[in-house]
């Protein structure tokens, strides 16, 4: 298993590389650049601003160079729209936020939608299943740009209980932690939960209809440890491989939660730097939610093993 | 799958008394279930409303209403002697007709979507995990690197670098949607693989490609298909979340996701039927997609029987 | 629910409002003054950068005005008056200023000199810099300004010297009668030399940034809010009565206004098309008020541009026959101007030619159309007309372009197809001469015609249309020492309204929501400088 590891984990380094290249040469091949705007520059201004960013060296210098930056000082260089800070200053801004509601998401999720998801397997054809079935489908039909302004509607103007977006700014600030992170959660949870819900479901109904479940109900087994010890594990396999994506998928995603909550994280950093074509605040989040991707997803296969005896590696 | 309808079909012409096929048994566990044949039935409707919905209405999709588009608020609600069954649009345009050619987009979008995950994703999925070793290590470092980077990017640079078009965003949804599918399919590979139909399989010379299409897919299928009904649904709001910022199907065309977040916007202005109509649209479709799909695995799944 | 809210905010208020502003009198209106003096706002985005040599976007200048002063300031009417100059003279030849500055302290207590105006203008020409503003040196035609920025020069060479501590002394290589005006502009504040190079790039963090505004800045959350509070250390800060000012980023504009409404921001935009029913719900709350910007079609007349574009009368059946009043009053009823001209109307020194087709009837306007376009060999009976039009992405483009191609097809039988692109392709597209009609705005970056005239002329780096009029081009130069410019910015006008290179659509309005208790907001200026420290909060 750590020869496994190690092995994935030294796989990672050319898939970083080739990620970083592409995205190099996607970046620069999409037409305008950061300093097209609505004010044509006057050509040696723009000489100067290209001198100054290294933006008029050769192509594979420019690579090279970034490469270089990376490796040896772990810099992923200035940004070119935000002109006082580094990339590295705002990844360390904005991941934190991310990170913080990314996580409590995707708690809320897992425990939420797999609880929906196991109950509603075992009370199957019941009204308990219908309900849980009926707000699976509800939730994730109502799409995260409707869910946050209804959100602050409900409980910033109607009901005052929270403020209508931002992120918690330290102990002077007059509104708990948790106030900010309660909208955030909910708008961005229930379309993972619902998908969660409805997985864990499929995947425990067709457990519970398998042999060996058979053979243990035969066997006498209460129904408490069966579904302990024998359905839990292998109904979660296709849940957990569905979870390394969908955590990537809240990070890209949290864009709508960044736009309309004011929350200051990398999603909403990502899509506007690719709109700006601030080339070094993309390649660096890239970078940075690829090397996410993989070491989820590593996690995940070392969990398949975990819960499935019968993968080897 | 056409292999074992060719059998049948052998069978039927040699034989006087009809066997049942998997597939005549799951027709009818299909038609036992309610709701999947009450969702198939809502399908059938809002895809005829889509298709033929446009004969209903005087208007086109981007004819703006002179008269009624400066006071939408109060004169542009659904009514039918203004022939607006749905009212207009924040623009003044008639929100029936858009509604029906954004379900056009959509369902578009949402099946195109949904059927390239499924047959490039499972197939892929299958024969990575079925065949295992350097190749299935292989395949799945290229899934790794193309979900490494990140979807919405690589949209957007498509979408900006070769300009927008439905095409472009086929091309975009296609790239990418098939590989959760992949890896799905072959979780599910791997955890069946080493069973004794499978390795009877083996055992008895059935050639690769073969195992992984007639015993490898079909037990891949429940899975599958309930996790291509969440992808439909999925690819639906994916194009409205592109839609929202702004990359979207180009006006005068539109989509639900399209409508729904203009709705959106207007929500607290008094006009809900903007966001009402395309929502219910929306709603329905996917309860309906869902229930079908449930539907489907049970009468699918090979194990109830 | 509003009420409790606001009165959860008054108590916290009670706690931490300084007692020598509490129940307070403003000082010249007598009126009450609100124990808590924090103006919260709306902003769209994030803050690009604070250093003023550095920061390009209009939102990043208002901070820059509570955080540093210039020269000359504007007052909420929109007049230039005395900022960090006590007085200014001016050479008889116009070509030489010479500002005398007043007894000021940056935040940290040095006091304000001559030579950090010089330091901080030397900076913004120098190409090591590379600031994206420098072309506004060039642009106030200060002394070697051109070539210091194209690396000809030194910086030092440049037409600003200290004379001492408290003389300025700007010479500029053409008289500018509103010179004055042009250093109300952000990009030409002060910086303390000192704290650059002590702090080096991150000289512009919280704590370490000095400034010689009547604010400091306190706190920054990237993505989320940017606090600003009274700088003890400015010279006129017995009169600055708010004590704390915030900016909240807020996306989405609806949001914003839901927020608005719950009371969490003092001041937001006005979601399109929603000021008449906030106007009738809120009308003490909700304003429309003139800001200089333009919006226009642009016709490509270069070597890319369509064939029937070249033809005049093309050019203008498409413009007569686009009805602004629909857009104005239908679309965007906010109060915006429809547009028969290219400069803001409401522009200083600007005098409205009698452009004809401005008074027909839009009855009159189609008919004519039509009758030109069938002289020109296009629409029914003639060769079809096929155009795209080029806007970027937006709710409000996108609305007044479909309505234009609705216009166009139903009036004229032209078709438009519409083509929308991302920010960025746009202006590439526009850049490089690859379009047929695009969508277009200039907002004024001083208060004088010349500001949109001068885009027109053929060697124009925004002249993407390709419009050339050697007549054009010599009333702009005309124009620069003219004793009376308005005539040849009005005969600039006519000379569009008769070549149409352009459709003008509408001038732009602010169109804002402000509470009731803020006073002070400068509504009447046109270029919009917000300064905060002219604003106060009056007790309800």
């Amino acid at each position: 298993m750590l020869g496994f590891v190690l092995r994935r984990i030294a796989m990672a380094v050319p898939v970083i590389l080739i990620l970083i290249i592409f995205s190099f040469v996607l970046m620069r091949a999409a037409p305008g650049g950061p300093f097209t705007k609505e004010r044509a520059l006057p050509p040696v201004v723009l000489e100067n601003i290209n001198a100054k960013y290294g933006l008029d060296d050769p192509f594979l210098v420019q690579i090279g160079t970034y490469l270089k930056n990376i490796l040896f000082h772990f810099d992923f260089g200035p940004s070119f729209v935000y002109q006082d800070r580094t990339v590295n200053q705002i990844i360390a801004d904005g991941f934190p936020v991310t990170l913080t509601y990314g996580f409590w998401t995707f708690v809320f999720a897992v425990l939420v939608g797999g609880a929906l998801g196991i109950v509603a397997a075992l009370k199957q054809n019941t009204w308990i299943d219908y309900l849980a079935v009926g707000f699976s489908i509800g939730a994730q039909a109502l799409p995260n740009f409707i869910m946050a302004p209804i959100l602050v509607l409900v409980f910033t103007l109607w009901l005052g209980w929270l403020p209508g977006g931002g992120w918690w700014g330290g102990p002077n600030d007059p509104n708990s932690y948790t106030s900010y992170l309660v909208m955030p959660v909910i708008a961005l949870a229930t379309s993972y939960l619902a998908s969660i819900a409805r997985l864990t479901r499929s995947s425990m109904l067709e457990v519970m209809n398998s042999n060996f479940i058979r053979t243990a109900r035969a066997k006498g087994l209460p129904d408490r440890t069966i579904i302990l010890r024998h359905t839990l594990k292998p109904a979660l396999i296709p849940v957990i491989s569905y979870l390394g994506p969908a955590f990537v998928g809240m990070i890209t995603g949290s864009v709508v939660v960044d736009m309309f909550l004011s929350t200051g994280g990398i999603g909403k950093d990502f899509v506007q730097a690719a709109l700006n074509r601030d080339y070094s605040v993309i390649m660096g989040i890239t970078i940075l939610v690829g090397m996410l991707t993989i070491l989820f997803n590593l996690v995940v296969d070392v969990l398949y093993a975990w819960i499935d005896p019968r993968i080897r590696y | 799958m056409a292999h074992v309808t060719n059998v049948e079909s052998a069978i039927d012409s040699t034989e006087v008394i009809k066997g049942r096929s998997l597939w005549q048994d799951a027709r009818a566990r299909f038609f036992r279930n309610k709701a999947a044949v009450v969702s198939l039935i809502i399908l059938i409707l809002v895809s005829l409303f889509a298709l033929f919905g446009g004969m209903l209405t005087p208007w086109s999709n981007e004819e703006i209403d002179w008269n009624l588009m400066g006071d939408v608020r109060t004169l542009g609600g659904p009514s039918f002697e203004t022939k607006h069954y749905f009212g207009l649009d924040p623009l003044g345009r008639d929100l029936f007709a858009r509604v029906v050619q954004g379900t056009q987009i959509s369902l578009m979008i949402g099946i195109v979507g949904a059927l390239i995950s499924v047959i490039v994703g499972t197939l892929y999925g299958a024969t990575a995990g079925f065949i295992g070793g350097r190749l299935d290590n292989i395949m799945m470092r290229i899934v790794d690197i193309l979900m490494a980077i990140p979807y919405m990017f690589v949209l957007i640079l498509l979408l900006v670098v070769f300009g927008r078009s439905i095409f472009m965003l086929f091309v975009g949804i296609g790239l990418i949607s098939w590989l959760d599918m992949a890896r799905i399919a072959r979780g599910q590979t791997l955890s069946i693989k080493n069973k004794e139909f499978v390795e009877a399989a083996i055992a008895t010379g059935v050639s690769t490609p073969k195992i992984i299409i007639r015993h490898i897919v079909p037990n891949l299928l429940g899975v599958v298909i309930v996790y291509a009904t969440l992808l439909v649904p999925s690819m639906i709001m994916f194009e409205s979340f592109i839609s929202f910022l702004g990359l979207g199907v180009q006006e005068p065309l539109t989509s639900w996701g399209a409508l729904i977040n203009e709705g959106a916007g207007q929500m607290r202005y008094g006009t809900l039927w903007m966001l009402g109509f395309p929502l219910f649209f929306f709603l329905i479709s996917l309860f309906a997609f869902f229930f079908f799909g449930d539907g489907l695995r049970d009468a699918l799944d090979p194990k109830d029987r | 629910m509003n009420i409790s809210i606001k009165a959860a905010l008054l108590c916290s208020a009670f706690a931490v409002a300084s007692p020598a502003f509490a129940a307070g009198m403003h000082p010249v209106t007598g009126e009450a003054l609100a124990d808590n003096q924090t103006y919260t706002y709306r902003m769209l985005d994030d803050v690009k950068s604070f250093d003023p040599q550095i920061n390009t976007d209009v939102e990043g200048s208002h901070i820059l005005r509570d955080l540093f002063e210039g020269l000359v300031n504007s007052d909420p009417q929109g007049n230039s008056v005395p900022g960090a100059a006590e007085s200014w003279e001016v050479s008889e030849d116009g070509l030489t200023y010479t500002f005398k500055l007043r007894d000021a302290k940056w935040s940290n207590g040095d006091p304000v000199t001559a030579g950090d105006f010089v330091y901080a203008w030397r900076r913004l020409a120098d190409p090591a810099t590379a600031s994206e503003y420098a072309w506004y040196m060039e642009l106030m035609g200060v002394e070697n300004a051109t070539k210091i920025v194209a690396g000809e020069m030194a910086p030092d060479t440049l037409g600003a010297t200290a004379i001492d501590d408290k003389t300025l002394e700007v010479k500029i290589d053409a008289p500018r009668p509103y010179f004055p005006g042009m250093l109300t502009h952000a990009s030409t504040f002060p910086v303390n030399q000192k704290v650059l190079e002590a702090h080096g790039n991150d000289w512009t963090k919280p704590g370490n940034l000095v400034g010689n505004g009547a604010y400091v800045l306190t706190d920054y959350v990237s993505g989320v809010k940017v606090t600003r509070e009274r700088n003890p250390m400015y010279w006129d800060n017995d009169n600055t009565i708010l004590e704390t000012v915030v900016a909240l980023v807020i996306n989405d504009e609806n949001i914003a206004l839901t927020r608005y409404d719950a009371g969490e921001v003092d001041k937001t935009e006005v979601p399109a098309g929603q000021y008449p029913a906030l106007k009738e719900k809120l009308p003490d709350e909700t304003y429309s008020t003139p800001r200089s910007c333009s919006y226009i079609y642009m016709f490509n007349l270069g070597e890319n541009g369509p064939e029937a574009l070249k033809d005049v009368r093309v050019r203008k059946a498409m413009s007569y026959a686009l009805n602004r009043d629909v857009i104005v009053d239908n679309i965007l009823k906010g109060g915006q101007y429809p547009s028969y001209n290219w400069t803001h109307q409401k522009t200083a020194g600007f005098e409205m030619p009698a452009i004809d087709y401005a008074t027909w009837s839009q009855d009159e306007r189609v008919a004519k159309a039509k009758e030109l376009l069938a002289e020109a060999g296009y629409g029914e009976g003639g060769k079809p007309l096929e155009l795209t039009l080029n806007y970027n992405t937006s709710e409000a483009h996108k609305k007044i372009a479909i309505a234009a191609s609705q216009m166009w097809k139903q009036n004229l039988g032209v078709n438009v197809t519409l083509a929308n692109f991302e920010w960025k392709v746009h202006l590439d597209k526009l850049r490089s001469g690859d379009f047929g009609m695009a969508r277009y705005a200039w907002c004024g970056d001083y208060n004088e015609p010349s500001t949109y005239t001068d885009l027109f002329t053929t060697t124009s780096g925004h002249n993407n249309g390709k419009y050339t009029n050697p007549k054009y081009d010599e009333l702009a130069k005309a124009a620069k020492t003219s004793d009376n410019p308005a005539e040849e910015y009005k005969q600039m006008e006519q000379l569009l309204a008769d070549d149409m290179p352009i459709v003008p659509v509408y001038q732009y309005t602010n169109v804002i929501m402000v509470k009731p208790d803020l006073k002070g907001f400068p509504f009447e200026d046109l270029m919009n400088n917000i300064y905060s420290r002219t604003m106060y909060k009056v007790a309800e």
